[in-house]
């Protein structure tokens, strides 16, 4: 007997596994157009088939070749279980499912000499989330009444910007009961404390961003609520730099600095200033890591706004100085906030880390008020392309350590002074407006978010290993793609209308937690209002432990 | 559940009116205490207007400790009063041995010094008193101001009148402010601090109500001056925030609804003033309050104020004749106090309004 092939790829070393069920299959080809990744192919088998020819059964049996559709077993190719083929097929004769014995942690890097690579989210981390062991549990009842959601009136905003401690406020006194300003003060923006997450148009299709920013300008001038939504790194189109809509928009620079020539080139057009610059320091999914854009989403329309040829854009992990990043951050607040005549915030973004604290307390105590906003993102935050090393072997959660700062600033006296913005898988179970709340009380001003807006859009992958194919320009929702065909999958239209609607719908569940508590604005840093079931996690965030 | 009451007059006013001012309402408190500040004080205390007095609670160690305390710091006793107690058995009242109240001169090197620098010796010298009658509970110093005089008890306040004989109405006791309130906290654990009235530096508050952003308050306000301490009750807040907002910023009484119940953004942006109330906003998001309360408040020049919580959830009426002006929880108050006034111009504050009444008892509406 022949011996087995064992070191060649197999189906079944591959994550997914497709089931195929050839009575089913009307060999319409559906399935083979949908799939992207051209994980499935048609392949001739040899199959036994029973027939009969007279009119009383006498079944016989022959072998024929029959074509049929089959998974492919090459390594660039493999399954992500994104389901599309299962939601074409009109027969229910094909689905992914998830195979529990996959080798393909091993196969892929022997088979190719590096690691495998995926966008979208860290998936080893599944055990219960922090955040779902914490319930709102000081609910107003006797001394103090609920508020009535429906009826009375909520201050949902968080500061973005700089604030002054009250004694440094240039005040003088009027007369006998009025105070004027006689000095400057750092902007700070009053915005909706849900800030859509820095995507960048390079690691979205452009409908999809364009989607995001029509639901961001719909929901400020239709809906009132002023929400915001950063760039990410590599600019935007000029048209919209020129355009009253920037308002709506934080211009992000990240340590490749693409884009930026553009924007500085349209200064002198722009008709508003931004709502503010972010400058990225760090990101949580991938924490240490540069960005990453795969030559294969290096579109045309991505090279003309970033200024730059088809290539594998790879942003360094460190924005480079000459003596150390701290200085040439320094360097760069000042000149953001310079270039703007320091009417635009500038804001940092840092990955959580074990020493997130002592960055925080770097910037709460700079003399000079030039940080407007510390983004503290973690862990479960989302990417578009990351080494799955980095997705799942570093990071640091934010929920503690949001907390850390927040009460390293209550040590300070200095609550307040660098609105603090958290992110990093919050909403991963559908439900952003309870996350936020209790971040909010643990201190957070405000949370921003970025996967759960691809959710909205239709996104297939999940934390379990679906999909996760944003690195491959491939996406099959036209979401993370710039092959014009799949970005058409994507109708634009309907995702803006899924964003705004979630966000509305957002809001009046923030004003449905607001209420019980008896809290007209937002209860920043009140966590005295929460309660978990977890006496580790109670301890650790200086919350009642109940049971 | 809580009553507050204040009088404010033109001539002096026996505590007895507090009490009549409080009792009516006996049915909204639980009758679990009675406390009140007397400032601008009459009578006996009339000549030592400008000194110190020392109000004080405690056992005879607490008496001893406090009294070595003052005279190690140099300060030298001019008057004291020591009210008359009457201890018959079946009184509600949970009394400390001594009440003593004492009048000091400064010490000889700050009797020429700036106003500030006693004012800061006095609060200094309080805190140290109170840390150490702390140990073993041996006293509690509530004030030691000029012209105020502070006087809290456990137990009915019927029986608190009849024990210190506040009953009967003479002109040894007097002031033309007084600010009272008849029950202990009941929220947090039964601390003779913890009843309103507070009192700092010539700053008195007291408040009916749940302040909800306790916590962001106290976590605030601790870092902020040394005598924002205690935190016995969430309504201790109101007063470090009207202290700090208009003694140590130095800001006029009119912004002080717009710390603590800022305007909400839509009004914000329609005002002209809008820049200062949103940097005031920002940078004093903690001191922001929530919850239903009705505060009242006396500032060291003897003016008096009230102001409720942004959706008014409790409720004040402020009332008056030509020479006296009564705030208090509920009108029948008032009625005790002013039978005889016109009820119509009567005033019950809005969510948006303080109702200042100053020396010469003119009552003004400042909408926030
Ligand atoms: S699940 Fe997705 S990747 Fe797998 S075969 Fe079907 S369409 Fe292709
Ligand atoms: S559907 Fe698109 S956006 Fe979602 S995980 Fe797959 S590739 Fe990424």
């Amino acid at each position: 007997m022949e011996t087995v092939k064992i070191n060649d790829l197999a189906c079944n070393d591959l994550p997914w596994k497709i089931h195929y069920d050839p009575v089913r299959c009307t060999l319409c080809g559906s399935c083979i157009a949908a799939c992207t990744f051209e994980a499935i192919g048609p392949k001739m088998e040899r199959r036994r088939i029973t027939y009969t020819e007279s009119e009383t059964p006498e079944p016989k049996t022959r072998f024929s070749a029959q074509p049929v559709i089959a998974q492919r077993n090459v390594i660039k190719n493999f399954c992500r279980g994104c389901g599309v083929c299962e939601r074409v097929c009109p027969n229910s004769a094909i689905r992914a499912e998830r195979n529990p014995d996959s080798r393909f942690n091993v196969v892929y890097q022997t088979a190719t000499a590096s690691g495998p690579k995926r966008g979208g989210r860290n998936n080893l981390e599944n055990q219960a989330r922090t955040l779902d062991t914490i319930r709102v549990g000081r609910i107003s009842q006797m001394t103090d009444p609920s508020l009535d959601a429906q009826r009375h009136t909520f201050d949902c905003r968080a500061p973005l910007g700089r604030i002054l401690p009250a004694k440094g406020l240039p005040f003088q006194q009027v007369g006998e009961n009025r105070l004027e300003q006689s000095g400057q003060t750092p902007p700070v923006r009053w915005i909706y404390p849900v800030i859509i997450g820095d995507m960048s148009i390079g690691a979205l299709s452009w409908r999809m961003w364009e989607a995001v920013a029509m639901a961001v300008a719909y929901l400020n001038e239709e809906c009132g609520l002023p929400v915001r939504m950063c760039s990410g790194e590599g600019g935007m189109p000029v048209r919209l730099l020129k355009s009253k809509y920037l308002k709506y928009m934080i211009l992000q620079i990240a340590s490749g600095h693409f884009g930026w020539n553009r924007i500085i080139k349209a200064m002198p057009h722009m008709v508003e200033d931004p709502a503010g610059v972010l400058i990225k320091i760090g990101q949580g999914a991938k924490p240490g890591d540069g960005g990453l854009l795969m030559a294969a989403k290096v579109a045309s329309h991505i090279q003309a706004i970033r200024g730059v040829p088809k290539t594998d854009l790879l942003s360094p992990p460190n924005h480079q100085g000459l003596y150390s990043i701290e200085e040439s951050v320094q360097k760069m607040f000042l000149s953001f906030n310079a270039a703007f005549k320091f009417r635009v915030p500038v804001a940092i973004k840092v990955a959580a880390s074990a020493t997130s604290v002592s960055v925080f307390n770097n910037l709460v105590r700079d003399p000079y008020n030039i940080v407007g906003g510390f983004f503290l993102d973690g862990i479960d935050g989302g990417t578009g392309a990351a080494h799955d090393i980095s997705l799942d072997h570093t990071g640091h959660p934010v929920v503690s350590k949001l907390r850390d700062c927040y009460l390293a600033a209550v040590a300070q006296g200095r609550q307040g002074q660098i609105p603090l913005w958290a992110a990093g898988g919050l909403g991963k179970t559908g439900n952003l407006a309870a996350d936020a709340f209790k971040m909010f009380c643990l201190g957070a001003n405000g949370v921003f978010t970025g996967k759960l807006i691809l959710q909205m859009a239709g996104c297939l992958g999940n934390d379990h290993g679906r999909c996760n194919a944003c690195n491959t320009g491939l996406c099959p929702a036209g979401i993370t793609t710039q092959e014009p065909v799949l970005a058409k999958r994507l109708d634009p239209e309907r995702v803006a209308e899924n964003i705004v609607n979630y966000f509305l719908a957002m809001d009046v569940e923030l004003r449905k937690l607001m209420a019980p508590i008896g809290n007209s604005s937002l209860p920043v840093g009140r966590s005295d209002c929460l309660v978990s079931t977890d006496k580790a996690v109670a301890d650790r965030l200086q919350v009642q432990y109940v049971c | 559940m809580c009553r507050i009451g204040a009088i404010k007059s033109r001539h002096y006013v026996h505590p007895s009116q507090a009490l009549l001012l409080m009792q009516s309402q006996q049915e909204g408190h639980d009758n679990s205490g009675f406390a009140m500040v007397m400032q601008d004080l009459g009578g006996i205390f009339e000549a030592y207007k400008h000194l110190p007095t020392l109000s004080l609670a405690c056992t005879d160690t607490g008496l001893k400790i406090a009294e070595d305390l003052l005279h190690a710091k140099g300060f030298r006793r001019v008057y004291q009063w020591v009210p008359d107690t009457n201890r018959k058995p079946g009184l509600d009242i949970m009394a400390m041995p001594n009440y003593v109240f004492q009048t000091f001169d400064y010490p000889e090197p700050y009797r020429t010094a700036e106003p500030k620098v006693k004012e800061e010796l006095l609060v200094g010298t309080r805190l140290q008193l109170r840390a150490a009658l702390e140990e073993n509970e041996t006293g509690f110093a509530y004030s030691f101001w000029p012209d105020v005089i502070t006087l809290k008890e456990i137990g009915d306040p019927r029986d608190i009148g009849t024990f210190f004989n506040l009953w009967k109405a003479d002109d040894n006791f007097t002031a033309k402010v007084i600010t009272a309130q008849c029950r202990q906290n009941t929220n947090y654990a039964i601390v003779r601090y913890a009843a309103h009235p507070f009192f700092l530096q010539g700053y008195t508050a007291l408040a009916n109500g749940e302040n909800t952003f306790y916590q962001k308050n106290k976590e605030f306000q601790q870092s902020l001056n040394r005598g924002y301490i205690g935190f016995e009750s969430d309504s201790q807040c109101f007063l470090y925030t009207l202290h700090y907002l208009h003694r140590e910023l130095g800001w006029p009484l009119s912004y002080y609804k717009h710390v603590i119940t800022p305007l909400p953004f839509e009004d914000v942006v329609k005002r002209e003033d809008q820049q200062q109330l949103l940097a005031m906003r920002q940078s004093l998001a903690h001191l922001e309050i929530n919850g239903p309360n009705t505060i009242i408040g006396v500032l060291p020049d003897n003016t008096l104020f009230t102001c409720c919580d942004a959706k008014k959830l409790r409720p004040v009426v402020v009332g008056r004749d030509a020479d006296t002006v009564v705030i208090s929880s509920e009108a029948c108050g008032i009625n005790e106090v002013l039978p005889d006034r016109n009820w119509e111009t009567d005033i019950y504050p809005n969510e948006r309004e303080i109702v200042v009444i100053d020396d010469t008892l003119e009552v003004q509406r400042w909408k926030q």
